[in-house]
């Protein structure tokens, strides 16, 4: 024991941390030099380094120890939102608090949009951006006009330099289309007055006047799972026995798109070893659809419900409800709702997370939300196995859309039949339709399922003034699009739509008119789905690139095209690629005189 | 963690045929197994490559599904039924390359014309697209190694599991989204400005020529070179015995690709497949060499080795032999044969090793040989042997993939044994708990539930805390202990006082996390432990390797799957040196001289008297020269100008030599000081036998005829024997493994012939039949009483403490790119440029207090000398330690360090040295 105390020089770790040794401290060295010729000293280990005080800033900012490899987008999100972009020296100081090599960082950082990377010796982005959607409905009413307007303007010095103006894809508000956000905060009808006022004062972040905890509990919200938390053991399996079969019975099915039936999806789930886990889907992006966001922002609990139902009947431990960031308001009024939800004593053992989207359309896609909830990048996984057996890190997991959740409190309650009646002939249960484009009145249409286009466009007090009806989207970018005179076919899953190779899917209807071209409409999906594809698989990548390259030609290619379109529905790896070629096709099959060069023949 | 293998079969329909193969098999590899060729690109057909399915380029259609299924990714099921070969998938996999072709070069301006997707392309017709390309980015040529050339990449990400899931060294993503998906390097860097280690994984896992070795492209980055063959050896640098392939061009090495060894599974480092052209270096020996009459042997006399024949002329082979020998014979005479000695090399082969201790002891007549062992493990193998009678790993280091809990104490394994450590980090991913102890912080620290930055020299504090845990709190195999182990009352007593609160202030670690490693580690079913110079190179050494045997018996951890004792060792032959007798206390297998039995069996084989004293060690032969009782030294291969500690007095006693003979492909340091240079064959030039840190006798390969004069090893050792009088016959390095099967009993079952099918045997190995036994002494030890005995150890302060005028702790040890003395990696051109300056590694805090700037010339002293530097900031450094590598002989940190011994292993304290540290005046350059 004659140790103790001999070099107490080696105290570790007790002494402050210096100021940066060197002032190129961190950046990787300048170019190097060619093989075979000697180089100076390097000075430092391979690579860029942490800066100390860099990474004491994010571990300040984010505060949490030890962090959480699941959390990485947050993160992220919380640096974002801080310093305005994501600076090489943080990201590098995050990755060295998260033991993550820096390309895993990079990489998750660089595929979302909202994200802003700034390496070193490169300007950070202005302080202020202002998205103005450019997809189809917003087209149509203007939105890529007005970014080319605003930018030039701020190019001509007549707005300040620290505000940008960015595309956006579909920002869930095609009802007061061309919309465009602040931040992330919305601005319907925009145009370079209203614009030009948000720069000046700012956008007040309201939160909507919706239902709240203390009301929805006062309307017998709840009460189901207050019997549910009462019940004794044996009680409580008869009564999900119950609920089960009222659900099964019911003709509820996935709303997100997908349409896969609600009860079959929650008994799968059921059936798998715990834990059970679930994600509910609210990372609407479909073009032209809107309903999740209003469902969200009138009457959050009735949603809210449906995953303490699922809770019961699945045995939920876990829910990760995953939002997408273009719905600021909702992630305020439902960090809002959860709190009083959780303090309410109603969840149980159940825990609820509650994650940001960050940019990117393929995340509504199941398996790639999946991905990104795990703090990845949004890649779909390949099937088998289904997320049903292997989730959400590797678990069986529930996945439910926004929608689909808020039926399920009024078909338990009210009885399958109630729900199953409400449709039109053949077509059981609710649709909420979002319509926007050429009609007088864009909006909401709950409806019976099986509404015709016809009906719709009836429903939004008809076409806009001045419009012929032409054609229309069925099911949002991806359902292809069909002309006027298959105006009554009955819009649901399956069933005639399906014949025609289109479908329903989030039930996003876009009324095109006379005025528009086909073609350019068609491009526009096309170019919307090359900027989302997650670039994993060949077909889908290269493919949507490809198209939109040849579509933007001066003669396109018809015959390439139809291969193309051929190989990305056969061989992409998830929906996104499998169904990006459908507005080609049908541009292709419907509208061929919309074809530049087809037209200029005929 | 390995699940048990699945022996379920699954049936179903390939192309109109029934197939069976086992559950979990991909449609891919039932399909390559029935000769079906299904075109693949982004999966590797390789071990650990997972397939990801992402390039679309092999899928194939099954009925009743909607889309198609890419084969490589989709597991068959039975009744399935699946056609590769319809229009449908054949049409998709053609658009496939046809969508990937576009955005290429063409082939004929193509990188790599015979790369796997323009085989593919071939196959499939493919040899142009009808669609339009997008730009291309620009070539990164920063590698001083790979080359670059993102034009020809298909995302398929292959090079990112290459670095990130099979050699986990992080460095390669994917990022951006759509057709904007890129590859990067760190943050989107140049690969030679990233964190890029060169291992080149990525490059042999790229199918498309977007990585590729410079070696092989001209200045357009077109190939330029196809190698006429492919060699089969072993990689001659660290322990760890990576299988490679030399690819040869006419009588030149041009690349070198990594071959699925049992050790390294293609792996390679990137000593292993960039360093190789160090034997082209004009500095190579190619005729022998006797010292010029008028040139004095002087420790201070400058020696350039790019101009030897200032100090030596060339002669001829018989004159430079017969001048060899007859030194030898002079001195013998004259003084005796303990005026001689003789040091072999590790970096040679079993059989050279065998010859070297056989000229030795039969020829000289003394067991003065040793080798560096000595300076690595050689207290390792003293407690290994002391305590479970065996100096060799217990277990292969591919079994911690099976390991619950692994600690590595005193290893740096990702600089030292770069393929080794890819293994421990696919554990640590695999959900293994990984414990790092080292004062220094290191890149396995990211993989692993705890590091501990212990005191430097406060192991044994450290371990017996660990060891106190585990009794006091009645954590310890009480079955193993009591059937298996003797001791463990003295030990338990020893550690009695050692707890970690009482340890803590001595090693520098909290109490609370010494319990924790103790109890995760005691509860692992299977542990693994793994150590380095770091736990060797010190006045206790020993007592440290006591410790970590006390630990692995204390757990039961010896003897079973993922369990076990393993010293990485250092170098490429060092296990098999050491087997070879290349030792002054043993003949082969460990035979000590000292016994009768043996060295009259020795006596009659050999037909010579021999010598019964244990020989001197290396560093005791160093001080014996200086102190002139050793008279005469044959070196082979060795550099212990450069290699052993407190180099001025080391040099000094090399310069008092009466005779000196070296042998190796370089006038190295040590060469300086010669009276005979004896020009041999680098490793790639040689036929023979090597044994890794497994315990693996594998078989390396001439690939090369040595340059002009060079002669083989064997050749060279057997023409001194025969000069000394002894009756050598031997024609080729198998007839010396045959001698060698006679006297070794561990040689059983290994034939030169299974070698050659072979390539790879692991001893021991009852027959030739057998397999080897990777893991070791499941039932009884070989010690007398067949346990494996804990024996405890005191906690002692390191040699040389620091104090007011030395305050400093100096540590020494490799680099990733420079191995040993540099001999070797400072003449490869590539490693050389990827570490070109001699540097000392300072900490943050220190650089800042003393004002140091990156770069900056400082001068490093200890009480044996001195030398001058550029400052290099390391993160990993505590405050107050700094560390020196030895491979730069402009700067030899061995000039600095302390030759003070471990009692028992003979190993000088390598690793803990009192220094000082000022920054040399900046010298104005407009002056």
């Amino acid at each position: 024991m004659v140790m103790q105390g001999l070099y107490d020089i080696m105290a570790l770790g007790n002494k402050s941390m210096p100021e940066s040794v060197f002032p190129e401290d961190g950046t990787p060295p300048p170019e190097q030099g060619r093989q075979g010729k000697k180089r100076g000293p390097k000075g430092k280990p391979k690579g860029r380094m942490v800066i100390p005080e860099a990474r004491a800033t994010i571990a300040a900012l984010l505060g949490t120890i030890p962090l959480r490899r699941d959390q990485l987008i947050e993160y992220l999100h919380i640096i974002q939102d801080e310093y305005g972009h994501l600076s090489a020296a943080h990201l590098a100081g995050l990755a060295d608090l998260m033991k993550l090599p820096m390309a895993e960082v990079w990489e998750v950082a660089s595929f979302y949009d909202h994200f802003d990377l700034v390496s070193e010796g490169m300007e950070a982005p202005p302080a202020r951006t202002i998205r103005i959607c450019t997809s189809l409905s917003c087209m149509m009413q203007g939105g890529e006009a007005l970014l080319q307007k605003m930018q030039s303007m701020r190019s001509e010095g007549k707005i300040d330099a620290d505000v940008r103006f960015v595309p956006a894809p579909c920002l869930g508000a095609c009802d007061v289309a061309p919309a465009a956000a602040d931040g992330h905060h919305l601005v319907g009808y925009a145009n370079t007055d209203n614009l030009m006022r948000v720069i000046t004062t700012g956008t007040p972040h309201d939160i909507p006047d919706y239902i709240g905890f203390t009301a929805y509990r006062a309307a017998a919200g709840y009460a189901l799972i207050e019997a549910l938390n009462a019940a004794t053991d044996d009680a409580h399996a008869e009564m999900v026995s119950g609920l089960m079969s009222t659900l099964s019975d019911a003709a509820l099915r996935g709303l997100g798109g997908a349409g896969f039936p609600t009860g079959r999806k929650w008994s799968i789930v059921a059936g798998y070893d715990g834990p059970r886990l679930m994600a509910v889907n609210g990372d609407e992006g479909e073009p032209g659809t809107f309903k999740d966001r209003y469902y969200l922002s009138s009457d959050p609990h009735r949603m809210l419900e449906g995953v303490l139902l699922a809770s019961h009947m699945v045995g939920i431990t876990k829910c990760y409800l995953y939002i997408r960031d273009e719905y600021p308001e909702i992630i305020a009024l439902l960090t809002k709702e959860l709190a009083l939800l959780e303090a309410s004593g109603l969840l149980g053992s159940l825990e609820i997370e509650l994650r940001r989207g960050a940019g990117a359309y393929i995340c509504g896609e199941e398996s790639a939300m999946i991905e990104s909830i795990e703090g990845k990048r949004g890649l779909p996984r390949h099937r088998p196995p289904y997320v049903a057996e292997r989730g959400l890190f590797d678990r069986p997991t529930l996945v439910n859309n926004v929608e689909t959740l808020f039926w399920v409190r009024d078909i338990l309650e009210r009885g399958a039949d109630w729900y199953n009646d409400q449709g039109r002939e053949g077509h059981p249960g609710f649709r909420t339709y979002s319509v926007s484009g050429r009609v007088a009145q864009p909006g909401l249409v709950t409806t019976g399922a099986g509404a015709t286009v016809a009906e719709l466009i009836e429903a939004c007090g008809g076409m806009a003034d001045g419009h012929e009806f032409k054609g229309y989207l069925p099911g949002g970018a991806s359902g292809g699009i069909l002309p006027a005179h298959l105006a009554d076919v009955p819009l649901d899953f399956g069933g005639k739509l399906a014949e025609l190779g289109c479908f329903v899917g989030s039930h996003a209807i876009v009324v095109l008119s006379d005025k528009d071209n086909m073609w350019k409409a068609a491009t526009n999906l096309l170019q919307f789905f090359a900027h989302e594809s997650c670039g994993q698989c060949t077909p889908c990548r290269s493919g949507t690139e490809k198209a939109v390259s040849l579509m933007t030609s001066d003669a396109p290619d018809t015959a390439l095209l139809g291969e193309l379109a051929d190989i990305m529905a056969d061989a992409s790896i998830c929906g996104l690629g499998q169904a990006a070629s459908n507005p080609l096709i049908s541009a292709m099959t419907h509208f061929p005189g919309d074809i530049p060069d087809a037209a200029s023949e005929t | 963690m390995a699940q048990a293998p699945e022996t379920k079969n699954v049936t179903f329909t390939l192309d109109g045929k029934q197939v069976t193969a086992p559950h979990g098999t991909t449609i891919w590899h039932v399909a390559r197994d029935a000769d079906i060729d299904i075109p693949h690109l982004c999966y590797k057909d390789a071990d650990g490559y997972r397939a990801d399915g992402n390039c679309r380029a092999c899928m194939v259609e099954i009925d009743g599904e909607r889309v198609l299924a890419a084969s490589c990714q989709r597991v068959a099921t039975d009744g399935m039924i699946v056609h590769s070969a319809t229009e449908r998938a054949t049409k998709a996999r053609a658009m496939v390359m046809e969508l990937l072709v576009a955005d290429q070069p063409r082939r004929t301006d193509s990188h790599d014309p015979s790369s796997q997707l323009w085989h593919y392309a071939e196959e499939q017709q493919v040899d142009h697209s009808r669609f339009p390309g997008k730009k291309a980015p620009h070539p990164d040529s920063s590698h001083p190694a790979i080359a670059v050339n993102m034009d020809a990449c298909i995302q398929c990400n292959l090079c990112v599991r290459a670095c990130r899931e099979v050699q986990v060294n992080d460095v390669i993503g994917l990022a951006g989204r759509g057709a904007d998906a890129h590859i990067i390097f760190d943050f989107g860097d140049d690969m030679g400005a990233s964190t890029c280690v060169g291992c080149g994984e990525c490059v042999q896992a790229c199918p498309t020529g977007a990585l590729m070795p410079k070696t092989v492209l001209d200045d357009s980055q077109k190939l330029a070179i196809t190698p006429d063959k492919q060699v089969a050896s072993v990689c001659p640098y660290c322990g760890v015995g990576c299988q490679l392939n030399f690819h040869v061009k006419g009588e030149k090495i041009v690349a070198v690709t990594g071959r699925e060894g049992p050790a390294n599974k293609s792996r390679l480092c990137v000593k292993g497949r960039y360093g190789f052209d160090y034997i082209d270096n004009p500095q190579r020996l190619t005729v022998p060499l006797i010292r010029r009459d008028d040139v004095p042997k002087s420790a201070s006399l400058p020696f350039d080795p790019a101009t030897p024949l200032t100090h030596f002329r060339e002669a001829s082979w018989d004159e430079a032999l017969t001048r060899a020998a007859s030194g030898f014979s002079d001195i013998k005479q004259a003084h005796g044969a303990s005026a001689l000695a003789g040091f072999g090399s590790a970096k040679g082969t079993n059989e050279e090793a065998y010859l070297v201790q056989k000229l030795v002891r039969q020829g000289f007549g003394t067991n003065n040989v040793d080798h560096c062992t000595r300076l690595c493990h050689a207290s390792s193998v003293a407690a290994l042997l002391e305590n479970i009678g065996s100096g060799a790993v217990t277990a292969s280091f591919s079994q911690c993939l099976h390991s619950d809990a692994i600690i590595v104490i005193g290893a740096n394994p990702t600089v030292n044994h770069p393929v080794a450590a890819t293994f421990i980090k696919n554990a640590a991913q695999g959900g293994a708990d990984l414990f790092v102890f080292d004062p220094r912080g290191q890149a396995l620290d990211r993989y692993a539930t705890d590091s501990l930055n212990f005191t430097p020299g406060a192991d044994v504090a450290l371990l017996n805390a660990i060891l106190h845990v585990i009794i006091s709190e009645d954590l310890y195999d009480k079955e193993y202990v009591a059937t298996h182990t003797e001791g463990f009352d003295a030990l338990k007593s020893q550690t009695k006082a050692t707890s970690p609160e009482a340890m803590a202030p001595i090693c520098g670690i909290e109490p609370d996390k010494i319990r924790k490693v103790a109890r995760t580690f005691a509860a692992a079913k299977a542990g693994m432990i793994f150590w380095g110079m770091g736990v060797s190179q010190h006045t206790h050494g020993t007592d440290n390797a006591r410790c970590l045997i006390s630990l692995a018996l204390l757990t039961g951890n010896v003897g079973k799957q993922g369990a076990g004792l393993h010293p990485l060792r250092g170098q490429n032959n060092v296990q098999g040196a050491s087997d070879a007798g290349l030792i002054p206390m043993f003949f082969p297998d460990y035979k000590s001289v000292s016994d009768d039995d043996v060295r009259t069996k020795y006596e009659n084989l050999w037909e010579a008297s021999l010598d019964a004293e244990k020989g001197l060690t290396v560093v005791e032969i160093t001080d014996a020269a200086y102190d002139g009782t050793i008279k005469g030294i044959y070196v082979m291969g060795e550099n212990p100008a450069m290699s052993d500690p407190d180099q001025n007095h080391a040099r000094a006693a090399l310069a008092r030599l009466d005779h000196l003979v070296v042998q190796d492909i370089f006038p190295t340091e040590t060469a300086a000081f010669a009276d005979v240079i004896l020009p041999a064959s680098a490793f790639p030039e040689k036929d023979g036998t090597v044994t890794n840190t497994d315990r693996r006798v594998q078989r390396g390969r001439l690939a090369v005829p040595p340059p002009g004069d060079a002669r083989q090893d064997w050749w060279i050792i057997t023409e001194i024997a025969k000069r000394l009088g002894l009756a050598w016959t031997y024609k080729h390095p198998r007839d010396i493994f045959a001698e060698m099967r006679i006297v070794m009993p561990s040689l059983t079952g290994i034939t030169w012939d299974r070698l050659e099918a072979e390539d790879a045997v692991t001893y021991p190995c009852a027959d030739e039949l057998s397999d080897g036994a990777d893991i070791l002494f499941g039932d009884v030890f070989p010690t007398p009483s067949g346990r494996g005995r804990m024996t405890p150890a005191d906690v002692l302060p390191p040699d040389e403490v620091p104090d007011e005028t030395f305050p400093l702790v100096m540590s020494t040890g490799r680099l990733l790119e420079h191995w040993h003395t540099g001999s070797m990696t400072r003449r490869a051109s590539v490693l050389d440029e990827l570490e070109p300056v001699a540097e000392v590694h300072i900490s943050r805090p220190d650089m800042t207090e003393k004002g140091i700037r990156a770069g900056q010339m400082v001068k490093v002293e200890t009480r044996r000398g001195e030398i001058e530097l550029a400052a290099r900031m390391d993160p990993n450094l505590p405050a107050g330690m700094i560390f020196v590598p030895f491979c730069f002989t402009e700067a030899p940190a061995n000039m600095l360090t302390n030759p003070a011994l471990d009692p028992f292993g003979k190993i000088p304290e390598l690793k803990f040295s009192a220094a000082r540290l000022t920054p040399t005046p900046v010298i104005d350059a407009a002056e």
